[in-house]
């Protein structure tokens, strides 16, 4: 008997079956995948609308083997601070109350319950699945979309900056804050263990590409959310108690060396129409949001 | 009296039916040159690849859509995408 | 122990019932005039009288949220709300019913703004008309008290599994003290099951899924099984009415109440806390010699078509009251009945009165004036009538 490290590390049991009605090469279904290999069966899973609203099968059969509610689209939070605390009632402090909700669900519709849930700090952990705009609903423009981006209701290109969910997360003193790729399965992997072991609201921000969204070609989604991390414009990091630390490959590019953006945003057709003026822009806002970091760093580094 | 019916749903494959016949292109493991690093398997988003005893991988053709992935990120090669249909 | 006899308001005796009933978790969010009944449930826990859970949360959305994935787990689970916050929570009340959920809920019927307006109406509760929600609406303090203890047994009753609701008017009865006799804890204990009977959705050594999307023709099942549900609750509502009566001496068996209706030629029907003002002209019509009734629809849903249609048939007219509207169309309790009359094949004098909405009072003497003016042909039969403090509008 053989098995690569990796497949060790993550381990071999599957908590999703396969023929589930995911698109091609969806990158939220193997978040899923790897998020449901991490919590295990002792676990609930809370999905409000999305594109997991589909993921998660039809009545014939559910594509997640472990206890499964969905909810209101913007109600997931809410939904399992109520799991939470009945679970807590009946003594099964042991049972992970895990939400899995997309942007909408989470910057938008979703934002007043996660706040609520955050601040009373229900034992939760809380996974934006971030695909950057409404799928399911066929590519609107979300708070989660970046600017520049094409979507059906942002034709000429979204205006706005994406918003910065994960300061908004802070901002309710959380215990865990992390974010992740489905490119680095392993970081995910120890991300999520890390959360589960605190006690107390957890979140954690996974990018996860679109093919059909971001237009792409299907085999490309860890290739994106790879460059996208390596061009810098989705950082992996983690606030524990407040304290922020980059994670790799991340952690090794704040003196830059990072691949052009265009690298990462060329490879997407949502991206087609930038030209030279908005690509400026787009870098500035990445230069800007490194910056940021470097001093969080640097005044965490006084302490 | 009648009885409840709740909405719910027990778990199991293929719940959007044989998820196989979604493919156009077929990925076809060339095991000579497989490396066994198991990414293909990492990156599976269905999952439909399995390891043997060896380590080495295989497709399971009933669910599998044919994304293209495990050919892309093998870093050894040994994933060819063949069309369907020639 | 003895029971106790306390002077409380509906508020408060909603809330010595939720006490009494031992609920586990109880999500809220403020608003007048449903606040009373959270702050005394939040007195109970927070004085170690209550084992229980309260979520504070955001809005009423989250609130029945927390009270769907709180009753999900099976935990007994209850909230209260009013007006604007039962029409924000209102796409989490439907989801409730549909999930098939034993959430117990009291709303205090207040008006919809604009212009802001905390009095009584039926507006908000109509609006739950046809979710899947059992409804019950009271008037007056111990039945608020009585129907919140039955409310629990009759949702959590596994032929049953839909939320239950008890309504009651803003203020007159919210926050009006009146003697209310409570059961001992002993007594409610024995009368109600315990919450660990409640069956969980969420269990993880049943990893079901609850919710995934269905093929159009079961959800049609699903639907047709909900909607037989909530007919044969209509059963367990008076059964549990009937041993709610032989424990407390206060009989719940009928889904309405009938007051002096036997030898009626003309009936009033009305709901909630106008019904004492409606009996009240009975007896003082009956006095001077009218062979006058009066119904009070207490189970609003399911309907009590088979109480009407007995009424009727020894009637010559009914005079239904409504507090709440359909725009556009007339009083909702007017078409309820009327509805109920023609599936019957009942053809009758009918009349649809309007009165008590957005606070306006209603009197008996608006009761006993109606009652002149039907009986010397002033009003005009299947009209929607508009009287406010005894002047048409």
């Amino acid at each position: 008997m053989y098995r690569p490290k990796i497949v060790e590390n993550l381990g071999e049991d599957e908590w999703i079956y396969a023929g589930h009605p995911a698109c091609h090469g969806c990158g939220a279904a193997l978040g899923l995948r790897h998020l449901l290999k991490t919590i295990g069966k002792n676990s609930i899973l809370v999905v409000p609308a999305g594109c997991t609203s589909i993921i998660a099968g039809t009545m014939n059969a559910a594509t997640f083997n472990i206890p499964f509610i969905h909810t209101a689209f913007g109600a997931a939070a809410a939904v399992a601070s109520g799991v939470a605390e009945a679970l807590s009632r009946r003594g099964r402090d042991d049972i992970n109350v895990v939400v899995w909700a997309g942007d909408g669900g989470t910057y938008d519709i979703g934002l007043a319950s996660l706040s609520g849930a955050a601040e009373r700090g229900h034992n939760i952990l809380f996974v934006l699945d971030d695909n950057e705009a409404y799928m399911n609903t066929g590519i609107q423009r979300s708070g989660g979309t970046p600017r520049g981006a094409w979507t059906t209701t942002t034709i000429t290109g979204k205006k706005e900056e994406k918003k910065d969910i994960m300061k908004i997360v802070l901002s309710h003193h959380v215990p865990y804050a992390a974010t992740a790729s489905v490119a680095y399965p392993l970081d995910f992997n120890r991300k999520v263990k890390k959360a589960l072991g605190i006690k107390g609201f957890k979140f954690i921000h996974l990018m996860a590409p679109c093919p059909p969204g971001w237009r792409f070609e299907t085999h490309m989604t860890i290739e994106i959310a790879r460059r996208a991390v390596l061009s810098g414009a989705w950082i992996l990091m983690e606030y524990e108690n407040g304290r922020m630390r980059l994670n790799p490959p991340s952690s090794n590019m704040l003196d830059k060396r990072r691949i052009p953006l265009e690298e990462y945003l060329m490879m997407q057709g949502r991206f087609k129409h930038v030209k030279e003026e908005l690509l400026e822009e787009l870098k500035r806002d990445v230069e800007l949001r490194w910056s940021e970091i470097k001093e969080i760093l640097e005044k965490q580094g006084k302490r | 009296m009648g009885e409840v019916i709740y909405p719910v749903t027990e778990p199991g494959e293929g719940s959007a039916g044989k998820t196989g016949n979604w493919r156009w292109q077929k990925p076809i493991i060339i095991i000579d040159k497989c490396v066994k690093c198991g990414l293909c398997w990492v990156y599976c988003p269905e999952p439909a690849i399995y390891l043997d005893k060896m380590g080495y991988p295989h497709v399971n053709y009933e669910w599998c859509k044919g994304c293209g992935i495990c050919a892309h990120e093998c870093p050894s090669k040994a994933i060819d995408m063949v069309s369907e249909y020639e | 122990m003895s029971r106790t006899k306390l002077v409380l308001t509906g508020n408060y005796a909603s809330a010595y019932a939720v006490l009494h009933s031992r609920a586990e978790v109880v999500p809220a969010y403020p608003i007048t005039p449903q606040t009373t009944i959270v702050e005394k449930i939040d007195e109970f826990i927070e004085t170690g009288m209550l084992d229980a859970t309260m979520v504070r949360v955001e809005s009423e959305h989250s609130a029945m949220a927390v009270a769907i994935g709180a009753s999900a787990v099976g935990v007994r689970t209850y909230t209260a709300t009013s007006s604007h916050g039962l029409l924000y929570m209102y796409e989490n009340l439907w989801w409730a019913a549909n999930a098939r959920l034993p959430i117990v809920a009291t709303f205090v019927t207040r008006t919809l703004g604009p212009p802001w307006n905390i009095w009584s109406d039926h507006q908000d509760f109509m609006t739950l008309r046809d979710s899947g929600w059992i409804l019950f609406m009271v008037k007056d303090a111990q039945e608020a008290y009585d129907l919140t203890i039955q409310a629990f047994k009759i949702a959590e009753n596994p032929d049953v599994r839909l939320p239950v609701g008890i309504a009651y008017d803003a203020f007159v009865i919210s926050h009006t003290a009146e003697p209310v006799e409570l059961l001992t804890q002993e007594e409610a204990d024995k009368f109600l099951p315990s919450p660990k009977a409640i069956q969980p959705l969420l269990d993880v050594d049943k990893p079901y899924s609850i919710g995934n999307l269905p093929k159009a023709d079961y959800h049609y099942i699903l639907r047709k099984n909900l909607w037989e549900n909530i007919l044969d609750a209509k059963n367990v509502i008076r059964e549990v009415g009937k041993e709610y009566g032989e424990l407390s001496g206060r009989d719940y068996s009928s889904l309405v109440e009938e007051y002096e209706c036997e030898d009626a030629d003309t009936v009033f029907i009305s709901m909630g806390a106008m019904a004492g003002e409606g009996m009240d002209a009975v007896d003082k019509l009956r006095d001077k010699g009218y062979k006058v009734g009066h119904l009070t629809i207490r189970t609003y849903r399911p309907f009590p078509d088979h109480e009407i249609k007995t009424i009727a048939e020894n009637a010559k007219r009914l005079i239904v009251f409504s507090r709440a509207l359909s725009n556009g169309k007339g009083g909702i309790l007017y078409d309820d009945v009327a509805s109920t009359l023609y599936r019957e094949g009942l053809r009758m004098e009918t009349y649809d009165i309007i009165a008590g909405l957005a606070g306006t009072e209603v009197s008996e003497e608006d009761f006993m004036k109606i009652y002149h003016d039907v009986r010397s042909g002033k009003l005009d039969t299947g009209k929607s009538i508009f009287i406010r403090r005894g002047e048409y509008v």
